[in-house]
């Protein structure tokens, strides 16, 4: 099963022909995944390695049946790629891109909202099922197949609590990316609902960070929602404040957004916390074994 | 990008917000002859931070000599631990009513948010947190954009002389907002004056660095901002860099890792001398510069390199250590964590350079303490 992503999943590449898209375009098909098309506007009839380019994503889709995208789309362009996406009716968006303007991005929220599209990013590293398929940039020599569904705001950091739960034997059902920036689409409630739904998922890890006040919202449905284990993390407990200016973001959240505040929120409702990487995968590993 | 109070003036005046007299001064003499055309004054520093009311930052001036003064203060002792370029001279004006009114971007709910208060001029937060329903507040659409009806609602507070011009300038701020790419745009004392004029007395806006492209005259004002040279020259290459208080150097790859590598240290009885993001794709000359960076700094008494290889090659990073200390003498132990992409060959790589200062470190954890008590047994500089 795993969630989002599976071995039959079609997927299209938004900006294929650019060095970074075509590097791990072909690092995905090497790994499983079903790579169907590519499209770079005015490079449609090429190839990449066998893989058909397009000028659209709705020709491309059109071609090849594709339901899936997967953008590397430079951030001036990127907000139009996911709603070229949308448009063509693919149901999963992965946005790499990192340097989106925010307030594209809110435009592009609210266009998708109460639809069925599912965006993941921008500026993540998108999502992996191991096992099955790749769609991102995760360094797949690190996962392992299994049960453990994992979902986190920050890359790198999710690849190291990735290989420390894989080096104790511990496998993932699928890892998700959501991205670190102000608006993101796939949020850690959604990764959540569907990861509490999945009969493959026994225990979930969550890595957050400082900022914001999304953990404190994820805290709060895990206590009404969700009836698996949960471990938690969160980055940044001895980071600098932030300069702040100005007092409208504390009046609207209410929150303080430091790394001890979300700890707490987590504690509150049961969800065990690791004071570090390899203590996560410690208690990942106390809880499914 | 947070901006001087009198660039987000310039913003608001280009969109036609009225706005009371006032002039941008370098020095105490300039501020003692734009006072001689002003009048009584308020002399306000230019800083990126908030509290200049409380911390001293506005002064009242009844005469070119006190302006000229209270400027030069500012100016010779800075603000906060800053230094200060500008002052803003405004004329004084009489004020009847203090209102509050700021449009930021709600990252929870993805909206824009409006909001107003009639109990402006002192600490709003405060006003937030004891009395909530003295702050009215309006989610906006971001494909809607701001509708009469959310005008109305957001002015029904004020006092009723000053609902029309309020109105008005609302709809001016959320202009300001959208052609600028601006995150906030918060207005706090808003001023009712004596003449019924509705007239902003501060400005603080954020304007979204990723959209800087688009705005290349509001991207010119960060010349004015002051920097520290090393953060400057991090920058430069695409390191994010910040400077903090410990002895431990830390450089990772991605900002989540960084920042749990900063924390790791701290459980390891340690404090990190900085923030650094090598970013993906650390190349080797990226490395060599971050160690520069680092090893500029005279409170570092040992070096933590913490990589997580996904789109970054660990051979490379371990190419690019051995690099900078060719470029530069290292006088501090240097702990080297690989992991990911290609890390067995970077260990190798390192292993087989044989640097005296160079600690191969196998876990996070591990790379922390050795970094930790390697620093504490070694000389510091400070102390000689």
């Amino acid at each position: 099963m795993a969630i989002l992503l599976d071995r039959d999943t079609k997927v299209l590449v938004q900006g294929i022909t650019g060095k970074e898209g075509a590097f791990h375009t072909l690092r995905n098909r090497s790994y499983g995944t079903n790579v169907v098309a590519g499209v770079t506007p005015g490079k449609g009839g090429q190839d990449v390695e066998g893989i058909p380019v397009f000028d659209s994503v709705k020709e491309a889709a059109d071609a090849t049946g594709a339901d899936a995208s997967l953008t590397f789309v430079p951030a001036r362009f990127a907000a139009d790629a996911i709603l070229e996406a949308a448009d063509a009716g693919l149901g999963l968006i992965v946005c790499i891109t990192e340097g989106i303007p925010v307030l594209d991005m809110a435009r592009v929220y609210n266009y998708l909202r109460g639809k069925d599209h599912v965006l993941v990013g921008p500026n993540c590293p998108g999502l992996i099922s191991p096992g099955k398929a790749n769609l991102g940039i995760i360094p797949f020599e690190i996962c392992a197949e299994g049960s453990v569904g994992l979902v986190s705001r920050s890359g790198t950091l999710t690849y190291q609590i990735v290989n420390e739960l894989t080096q104790r034997g511990i496998g993932q059902s699928t890892c998700v990316g959501i991205g670190g920036d102000p608006i993101i689409g796939t949020g850690f409630v959604d990764v959540l609902a569907r990861f509490q739904e999945d009969p493959e998922t026994e225990a979930i890890v969550l890595i957050g960070e400082i900022g914001g006040s999304d953990e404190e919202t994820a805290a709060e449905f895990i206590r009404q929602n969700v009836t698996k284990p949960v471990v938690a993390y969160v980055a940044g407990f001895t980071a600098p404040p932030g300069k702040r200016m100005g007092h409208a973001g504390a009046i609207i959240t209410g929150s303080k957004g430091t790394a001890q505040a979300k700890a707490e929120a987590f504690e509150a409702v049961g969800v065990r916390v690791g004071e570090n990487p390899t203590e996560v995968a410690e208690l990942v590993q106390a809880t499914v074994s | 990008m947070d901006l001087f109070e009198y660039q987000g003036k310039e913003l608001f005046q280009r969109h036609g917000i009225p706005l009371i007299e006032r002039e941008v001064v370098t020095s105490a003499s300039e501020a003692r002859e734009a006072a001689g055309r002003l009048g009584p004054v308020a002399v306000k520093v230019q800083v990126q931070v908030g509290g200049r009311g409380k911390g001293g930052g506005i002064v009242l001036a009844k005469t070119p000599e006190e302006a000229e003064n209270a400027a030069r203060k500012m100016f010779e002792e800075g603000f906060k631990d800053m230094p200060v370029t500008r002052v803003l001279l405004e004329r004084l004006v009489d004020i009847r009513h203090e209102l509050y009114t700021a449009i930021t971007l709600d990252r929870s709910e993805k909206r824009y948010v409006a909001m107003t208060s009639s109990e402006g001029g002192i600490d709003i937060e405060e006003v937030a947190e004891k009395t909530p329903e003295a702050i009215r507040k309006a989610a906006i659409d971001p494909l809607l954009g701001m509708k009469q009806f959310h005008v109305t609602r957001l002015v029904g507070g004020f006092p009723q002389e000053s609902r029309e011009g309020a109105a008005k300038l609302l709809g001016q701020l959320y202009e300001v907002l959208l052609a600028n790419d601006a995150t906030l745009v918060e207005v706090n004392p808003l001023a009712v004056l004596a003449d019924g004029r509705v007239v902003p007395l501060d400005a603080k806006v954020t304007v979204d660095d990723n959209a800087l492209f688009r705005h290349p005259e509001i991207a010119e004002y960060q010349k004015e901002f002051h920097v520290d040279p090393t953060e400057a020259r991090a920058k430069e290459k695409g390191l994010q860099y910040v400077k903090l208080d410990g002895e431990v150097g830390i450089i990772g790859n991605g900002a989540g890792l960084v920042m749990s590598t900063l924390d790791v240290v701290a459980q390891a009885g340690g404090s990190a001398a900085n923030f650094l993001d090598v970013g993906g794709g650390a190349s080797a000359d990226l490395m060599a510069t971050s160690l520069e960076v680092i090893l500029s700094d005279p409170a570092v008494r040992s070096v933590l390199v913490n990589i997580f290889g996904g789109i970054t090659r660990c051979d490379l990073v371990a190419r690019g250590i051995l690099e900078a200390l060719q470029r530069i003498d290292a006088t501090v132990p240097i702990v080297v964590r690989l992991d990911g992409t290609n890390a067995e060959e970077g260990r190798k790589i390192l292993a087989d350079a044989k640097h005296e200062r160079i600690v191969p470190a196998a876990t996070m954890l591990e790379a922390a303490k050795q970094a930790v008590d390697l620093g504490k047994a070694a000389p510091s500089e400070r102390s000689v």
